[in-house]
């Protein structure tokens, strides 16, 4: 070959290794603007649902219509007060001139149907406040909501809005007087569902996750631990081990939806626990994290040096204690984040939990395993399918949630791994 | 590290203690599944019923109607549902089902859900017969050499709205409908595809020598574009059509009830798909809502006869009840009253 030859070789080979890799940082480019887009439509949609309108309503804490014997029992009056209609009467009042059955609905269309614990919750804070005149943050319902906002046109044609002329009125009046103000939409963490978008939140939600990734840990740990230190330290290698190392790598790649299957048929059809129940939907994802936890620990095991168990057997020690003190102590780090991200991805997961009854209306907020509950990505998934407008934000804001939680998951596993991680 | 075995210990002796104490204990919720289409509506009683009477919020499960009455009809007893929802009569062979369990339950209709067939604001006011809906999504069609008595079916030859009348848009057939799986699905297919075979005199003759290829040929949408399988009252549904005028979609009324700034319904055989006409029963495409409640369940599980009484009450499923605000179509005053009174003395249902 000639030197020409040779240097056209060369220059060839070093544009294909720049052709390959722009493919790479192409690659990579695309990945992140995909991840960006997904992530900030995601942000965007969602910013509205983080804040409420709340119109300022000036409401007569009347003592003779709250306590009319005079008992002066607070609990009792929190329980019987005519609030619904302490606050309907309250609109009215600011709004003077309405009669007409069909003006009065539209009117009381303003504020949520809430309004009444809304007074009632400023009476349990304030009871002194009692018989006087005093001004209460209502929220307003999730149309007036969404036109404060923006989402609604309110140039379009009244019968193509959900906001009335009459009530388009009465909000500027209320701007006007200053008693329309945006903030926090609190009530995403202190509220559970419900099917109107300014009351629903997502804490029975979250208290569902915890609960049914509380049983999850507590079954898929020990059990995928122990499960992993018997395979990799103490089971002798023949073919009953390896058929069952298989099993457990096929056991990893089955569907999630088949586990739910299996939940409704052996724990709710066999064992008769309960539909709906953080202890079913835990025992079922427990099931699939399980096969997630053993391939974890195994690896973590097995890229400890043969010298540190040589070295404790060689002082002396038994089996026990070479895994108990010196094996497990220095691969919990990797265990943990196999753990941590199993966790992290039945905590995403909806299609198992579907079947055993966990995607259902629930507003109250579950305080025990046995309790029915739902989880977020079902709450996501129900909130999704409603036709209220105002749940398009609400969906968006509780996926920026469950996202949040998911990557302070994976970054406490990140965290951990480098924090106690050895180098060999 | 001595700990940490008795944290590996204690923590296998709590998950034994948790997988053994598991007997069904005492529900004190009320347990509702049933169609996806009834679920807001029976939601929104659900919540208002807790929040009035300040009991525990009944459970609402949206499995689908068949599934709800699958579940429901399992047997009698705490771990089986109390209600369940419907967007369409109990079939008989369910009832049947039912019975053998010895379950008897009290039926009650809740309103009407009209199905709009419906576009983007932005494009041309649509104005169909059920026959040219059904020209347009069925998968195969009478052909020209039909004769009145035998039909010679040829697979969908229209490719654009105005291949079935010149008057329509020339814009591709695109219609985004309900899955397979959905009450609104079936309801379509019964209501829209059925009643648009009528205009076809040859599947007429088709139904009465052959009932099984009959249905088969009105109910099967075309597979080739023209149809396509889309979520079941989807917002996503709502902004698809937004920025595709040509696109049609059908679902239930309170969607496009809520998006009227974005969604337009089409005129189906001359009548507008108004709250006033599918109450009047003059819009074609509607059907009845129902639930079930268990008889034996009343007296059992708290409230069950209460939460009939709420759904049944004026303020819930009369004319300017907060159903209606959701979408719900009320009964003619006369048949509110009989579901109304029937959540009092709770009658057993015969079929």
């Amino acid at each position: 070959m000639t030197n020409k030859k040779i240097s056209a070789l060369t220059k060839k080979r070093y544009s294909s290794e720049k052709r390959f890799k722009a493919y790479c940082i192409a690659a990579l480019a695309l990945a992140m603007a995909i991840l960006f887009t997904l992530l900030s439509s995601i942000t965007l949609n969602s910013l509205p649902a983080f804040t409420q309108t709340h119109i300022t309503t000036d409401v007569y804490l009347d003592k003779n219509l709250l306590d009319p014997n005079n008992t002066n029992d607070l609990e009792a009056i929190l329980r019987e007060g005519p609030w619904r209609s302490l606050a309907k009467s309250s609109l009215r009042e600011m709004v003077p001139g309405v009669n007409d059955r069909k003006e009065k609905r539209e009117l009381y269309g303003l504020v949520s149907v809430i309004a009444g614990d809304s007074i009632k919750y400023y009476v349990k804070e304030n009871p002194n406040d009692i018989g006087k005149k005093v001004q209460i943050n209502i929220p307003s319902s999730d149309d007036i909501d969404l036109l404060t906002k923006g989402l609604i046109d309110r140039n379009l044609p009244e019968e193509n809005r959900t906001v009335s002329n009459l009530q388009l009125k009465w909000l500027d009046q209320f701007i006007y007087e200053k008693r329309v103000s945006k903030r926090f939409a609190w009530k995403l963490f202190n509220h559970g569902d419900s099917r109107e978008a300014e009351v629903a939140g997502l804490k029975g939600a979250i208290a569902g996750t915890l609960l049914t990734m509380f049983v999850t840990l507590i079954i898929s740990f020990p059990i995928g631990v122990m499960t992993a230190v018997y395979l990799e330290e103490i089971a002798p290698k023949n073919r009953m081990t390896d058929f069952i190392e298989v099993n457990i790598n096929n056991l990893a790649a089955v569907p999630s939806i088949v586990f739910g299957l299996l939940g409704l048929a052996v724990f709710i059809g066999y064992f008769g626990m309960p539909r709906s129940a953080p202890l079913v939907g835990g025992i079922v994802l427990a099931l699939m994290t399980l096969p997630v936890i053993i391939i974890a620990t195994r690896a973590s095991l097995a890229s400890i040096p043969p010298s540190i168990r040589e070295a404790a057997y060689g002082v002396g020690a038994s089996q026990l204690q070479v895994i108990n003190h010196h094996v497990l102590p220095l691969a919990i780090p990797g265990i943990l984040t196999g753990t941590i991200i199993g966790i992290a991805r039945a905590a995403g997961e909806t299609a198992p939990l579907l079947m055993i009854g966990m995607m259902a209306f629930i507003v109250d907020t579950p305080h025990k395993i046995t309790d029915k509950a739902t989880v977020m990505p079902a709450q996501i998934y129900m909130w999704a399918n409603n036709p209220e407008r105002s749940f398009e934000s609400l969906t968006s804001a509780a996926i920026l949630i469950l996202l949040i939680i998911l990557i302070t998951m994976n970054a406490l596993a990140i965290y951990l791994r480098k924090k106690y991680e050895r180098k060999w | 590290m001595k700990h940490l075995n008795k944290l590996t210990f204690g923590a296998i002796a709590l998950s034994m203690l948790l997988s053994s104490g598991m007997n069904t204990e005492a529900r004190e919720q009320i347990s509702i599944v049933g169609s996806s289409t009834v679920f807001p509506f029976s939601a929104s009683v659900a919540e208002e019923f807790g929040r009035a009477y300040g009991i525990r919020t009944p459970v609402v499960e949206s499995t689908g109607t068949g599934g709800g009455l699958k579940l429901f009809c399992a047997g009698i007893g705490l771990e089986h549902p109390d209600i369940t929802n419907a967007s369409r009569r109990i079939k008989s062979s369910e009832f049947e089902k039912c019975q053998g369990n010895g379950i008897d339950m009290t039926e009650f209709v809740i309103g009407y859900d009209g199905i709009v067939i419906a576009n983007a604001n932005s494009a041309p006011q649509l104005n169909l017969t059920l026959g040219e809906i059904f020209s347009a999504v069925a998968a195969v069609v009478p052909g020209p050499k039909s004769t009145d008595d035998s039909c010679d079916l040829i697979s969908n030859p229209n490719i654009k709205w105005s291949d079935i009348r010149s008057s329509l848009p020339a814009v591709k057939i695109e219609v985004l409908g309900p899955p397979p799986t959905s009450g609104t699905r079936d309801a379509f297919a019964e209501l829209a595809m059925e009643g648009g075979s009528k205009s076809f005199k040859c599947l007429g003759a088709l139904k009465i020598t052959d009932s099984s290829a009959w249905k088969a040929t009105v109910h099967g949408l075309r597979e080739d574009g023209g149809w396509i399988d889309a979520g079941e009252n989807d917002n996503l549904m709502v902004s698809k059509l937004d920025a595709n005028p040509d696109a049609i979609g059908i679902f239930g009324y309170s969607f496009l009830d809520q998006n009227s700034d974005k969604i337009k319904g089409a005129i189906v055989d001359d009548v507008e798909p108004t709250f006033e006409n599918i109450a009047a029963g003059e819009y074609t495409i509607s059907r009845s809502l129902f639930f079930y409640v268990k008889k034996a369940h009343i007296g059992v599980v708290p409230g069950l006869k209460g939460f009939a009484q709420e759904f049944t009450s004026e303020d819930a499923y009369g004319e300017e009840g907060y159903l209606v605000d959701k979408g719900l179509i009320p009964l003619p005053a006369a048949d509110r009253a009989k579901y109304s009174s029937a959540a009092k003395n709770m009658p057993k249902l015969e079929m």
